[in-house]
C-alpha cells in the first residue's frame, strides 16, 4: 500500500495533478458550478423563505423584464457600453505614450513611475466616488473653456460622451498603472540593435515607432486591452454593478432576476471585448 | 569663410536643439519633461485637493480667495472623521480581513503555477487556459451562487467568505497571481532539478527547498497585489460580510450617512453639518495606510512586472 502510494507520488503526471488539484477543486465549487447555478436562476424566480430558496420556472421572464420594463438597466448598459469603448483605447493609448516616454534616457525616472502607478494602490470605488462627488477627476479648469461650454449645452450621444471623458479624465489616466509597466517591459525588450540598424539606415524616429516598436508591441496591446476592458467593468465606480447589487436584495425581485441581468452583463462585456480584440488584430494584419 | 562659420555655428545650435539622433536635443528634452511633469500632476491633482482641502474649515471652503493653502492648519476635520470611520478598530479589522487571503492567495498561486511550470500532464493546456479565462469572468456572475453556497456553509460575515476561495486559487485576480508564479517557475533550469533528484529529492522536496526559495520576488509581488486589491475591494466585501465585519472604504461609502448618525445638525448649526473638508479628510484617511506601505515597498510594484516576467519571453 505505501509502496503504491509512493510510487504515485512520485510519478511525474500525477504530481502534476496534485500541485494543480487545489484549483481544480477551486474551479469546480466556487466558479464553475457558480456560473451555471446562477445561469439556471436567471431563468427562475427565487424566493427566499425560512426553509431555503424557493424557484419557480419564470422561462424568459426575467430577460424580457431587463430589456423592457427595467428602464434604468438599459440606459446604464447603454451608457457602459460607450463609456467602454472610448476609455479603453484612450486608457491604452496614454498608457503607451507614458510607457515610451518613460523609456527614453531621462532623469527620475523611478520618481515618474513611482508617481504614475500611485493611482493603482489608492483606487477602491468608494474613494473614486469621494473624488467624482467633488469633481477632481475632471481636469483642472476644464469647465471653463468654449469646447466644453458649447459640449454641455448641445447634448447628444457624441457630446455626452466627449463630457464624460472631460469629465473622467483623471479617472482615465488613474486607470493606466499597470498598463504602463506591462508597455515599459515589452519595450525594454525591443532589440536595440534593429533600432541602431534601422537608424543607419536612414529611418526617422516617427518611421522607427510606426515600423518597429507598434508591431513588436502588439502582443502586449492585446493583453493590455484586455486587462484594461476587465479592470474598468469589474470597478465599482459602474452603475450596473451597483443596479444589480439593488436588485440581488430586493424582495420582488431577487436572485432570480439578478442573475439575468448579470448575465447580460456578462455578455456584453465578452462581446465588446472580442470586437475591440478583433479590431486590433485587423489592424494589425493591414500593417 | 564667413559663411562657413555661420554654418557651423547654426548646425551646433541645431544639434543642441534637436538632438543629433532624433530624441537627445534640447528641445525634445524639455518638451518631454513638460510632458512628463504635466501628466503627473495632472496624476496628483486629486491627492494634492483632497490635502489641501481636508485642512480647510468651514470658512475657507466658503472663501473663492483661499484657493491651495489653507488660513490656518485646521485639524478638527480629521478628528471628526476619525470618529466617523471609526478608525482604529476598522483599520484593524481592514489588515486581519486582507492580509490573510493576501498570504494564502500568494502561497496557493504558487503551488498551483509550479503545478502548470513544471510538469506535464493530459489537459494541461486546457486547464491552464481555463485559468486565464477566469480573469475575465466579472464576479458578478458568480457572486450570487456563492452567496447561496456560503450561506448553506456558514461561513458568510466572516474571513473565511475571503478565505476559502483564496485557498482553492478562486480569490482576487488569482489568475494573475497564478500566471505569474507559471512565468517564474518556468525559468528554473531543468538541470537543477534533476540534480536535486539524484540526490534522492522528491518532487515535494524540491519545490519547498528550491523551487519555494527562487521565487522570493514572486511571492513579495503576489502579496502586495493582492493585499492593496483585496483592500479596494467593496463589492464582495459588502456582500460577504454584511454588518459584521467592515473594511476602510466600506465605512468611507456610508460616511455621510454615518456622519448624520453621530453629528445630528441641531436646528441647522452650520458647525454641526458634513462639509468636503471632513469628507475629503476621511477618504484621505482611508488611503493612508496604502500610501505608507506604498512608499515602503514601492520599488516591489513598479518592478513587479520586469521581476515577474509576467509578459513573457
Amino acid at each position: 500500500m505505501n509502496n503504491i502510494f509512493t510510487r504515485l507520488v512520485n510519478s511525474k503526471k500525477t504530481v502534476g495533478y496534485i500541485f494543480i488539484l487545489p484549483w481544480v477543486i477551486g474551479f469546480a465549487v466556487f466558479t464553475a458550478y457558480p456560473i451555471l447555478y446562477s445561469l439556471y436562476l436567471s431563468f427562475f424566480n427565487v424566493i427566499i423563505t425560512t426553509d431555503g430558496i424557493q424557484t419557480k420556472f419564470a422561462k424568459w421572464a426575467n430577460y424580457q423584464d431587463a430589456f423592457t420594463t427595467d428602464v434604468e438597466f438599459l440606459k446604464e448598459i447603454g451608457d457602459f457600453a460607450g463609456h467602454v469603448v472610448v476609455s479603453v483605447p484612450i486608457i491604452v493609448i496614454i498608457a503607451l505614450i507614458i510607457a515610451i516616454l518613460l523609456n527614453q534616457p531621462i532623469k527620475f525616472r523611478g520618481f515618474f513611475r513611482t508617481i504614475f502607478f500611485l493611482p493603482v494602490i489608492i483606487s477602491s470605488g468608494p474613494v473614486l466616488n469621494k473624488l467624482t462627488e467633488q469633481g477632481v477627476t475632471a481636469i483642472p479648469e476644464i469647465k471653463q473653456y468654449a469646447f466644453y461650454k458649447l459640449a454641455a449645452e448641445y447634448p447628444s450621444f457624441f457630446s455626452n460622451l466627449f463630457l464624460y471623458i472631460m469629465d473622467n479624465m483623471v479617472l482615465l489616466l488613474w486607470f493606466t498603472g499597470v498598463q504602463i509597466l506591462i508597455f515599459i517591459a515589452a519595450l525594454q525588450k525591443v532589440d536595440i540593435q534593429v533600432y541602431e540598424a534601422a537608424k543607419i539606415d536612414g529611418a526617422s524616429t516617427w518611421e522607427i515607432f510606426w515600423k518597429i516598436t507598434l508591431p513588436t508591441l502588439f502582443p502586449m496591446i492585446l493583453v493590455n486591452i484586455i486587462y484594461t476592458t476587465v479592470m474598468y467593468s469589474i470597478s465599482t465606480m459602474n452603475p450596473i454593478i451597483e443596479h444589480i447589487k439593488k436588485n440581488m436584495f430586493k424582495i420582488e425581485t431577487g436572485f432570480g432576476y439578478a442573475s439575468a441581468l448579470s448575465w447580460v452583463y456578462f455578455i456584453i462585456i465578452t462581446i465588446i471585448l472580442l470586437i475591440m480584440v478583433w479590431v486590433v488584430i485587423l489592424l494589425e494584419r493591414k500593417k | 569663410m564667413n559663411q562657413g562659420v555661420k554654418k557651423d555655428i547654426s548646425t551646433k545650435i541645431r544639434r543642441i536643439l534637436f538632438g543629433m539622433k532624433g530624441n537627445d536635443g534640447l528641445l525634445v528634452k524639455i518638451l518631454m519633461y513638460a510632458l512628463l511633469i504635466g501628466i503627473g500632476f495632472v496624476f496628483l491633482y486629486p491627492i494634492l485637493y483632497m490635502l489641501s482641502y481636508s485642512f480647510k474649515d468651514i470658512n475657507d471652503l466658503l472663501n473663492s480667495l483661499v484657493n491651495w493653502i489653507p488660513t490656518k492648519l485646521y485639524t478638527d476635520n480629521y478628528k471628526r472623521a476619525f470618529d466617523v470611520l471609526d478608525y482604529w478598530p476598522i483599520l484593524l479589522q481592514t489588515i486581519y480581513v486582507t492580509v490573510l487571503p493576501s498570504i494564502l492567495q500568494a502561497f496557493v498561486a504558487s503551488v498551483i503555477g509550479y503545478g502548470f511550470a513544471r510538469f506535464q500532464f493530459k489537459g494541461k493546456n486546457i486547464l491552464f487556459i481555463l485559468v486565464l479565462a477566469t480573469f475575465v469572468i466579472p464576479p458578478q456572475v458568480t457572486v450570487i451562487p456563492r452567496y447561496i453556497l456560503f450561506n448553506k456553509i456558514h461561513i458568510l460575515d466572516s474571513i473565511t467568505a475571503y478565505v476559502l476561495p483564496a485557498i482553492f486559487g478562486q480569490g482576487l485576480n488569482s489568475a494573475i497571481f497564478i500566471l505569474i508564479f507559471y512565468q517564474i517557475f518556468r525559468s528554473i533550469p531543468k538541470s537543477l532539478e534533476e540534480a536535486a533528484q539524484l540526490d534522492g529529492a522528491g518532487h515535494f522536496n524540491i519545490f519547498f527547498k528550491i523551487a519555494i526559495p527562487m521565487a522570493s520576488a514572486g511571492y513579495i509581488i503576489s502579496f502586495l497585489f493582492s493585499l492593496v486589491w483585496y483592500w479596494n475591494e467593496t463589492y464582495l466585501a459588502s456582500i460577504y460580510f454584511g454588518e459584521k465585519l467592515s473594511t476602510l472604504p466600506l465605512q468611507l461609502q456610508k460616511f455621510v450617512a454615518t456622519y448624520s448618525k453621530l453629528f445630528p445638525t441641531q436646528g441647522g448649526a452650520s458647525g454641526t453639518s458634513i462639509n468636503e473638508g471632513i469628507e475629503l479628510a476621511g477618504t484621505l484617511l482611508t488611503i493612508i495606510p496604502l500610501l505608507i506601505i506604498y512608499f515602503i515597498t514601492q520599488r516591489w510594484f513598479v518592478e513587479s512586472v520586469d521581476r515577474s516576467g509576467i509578459t513573457g519571453e
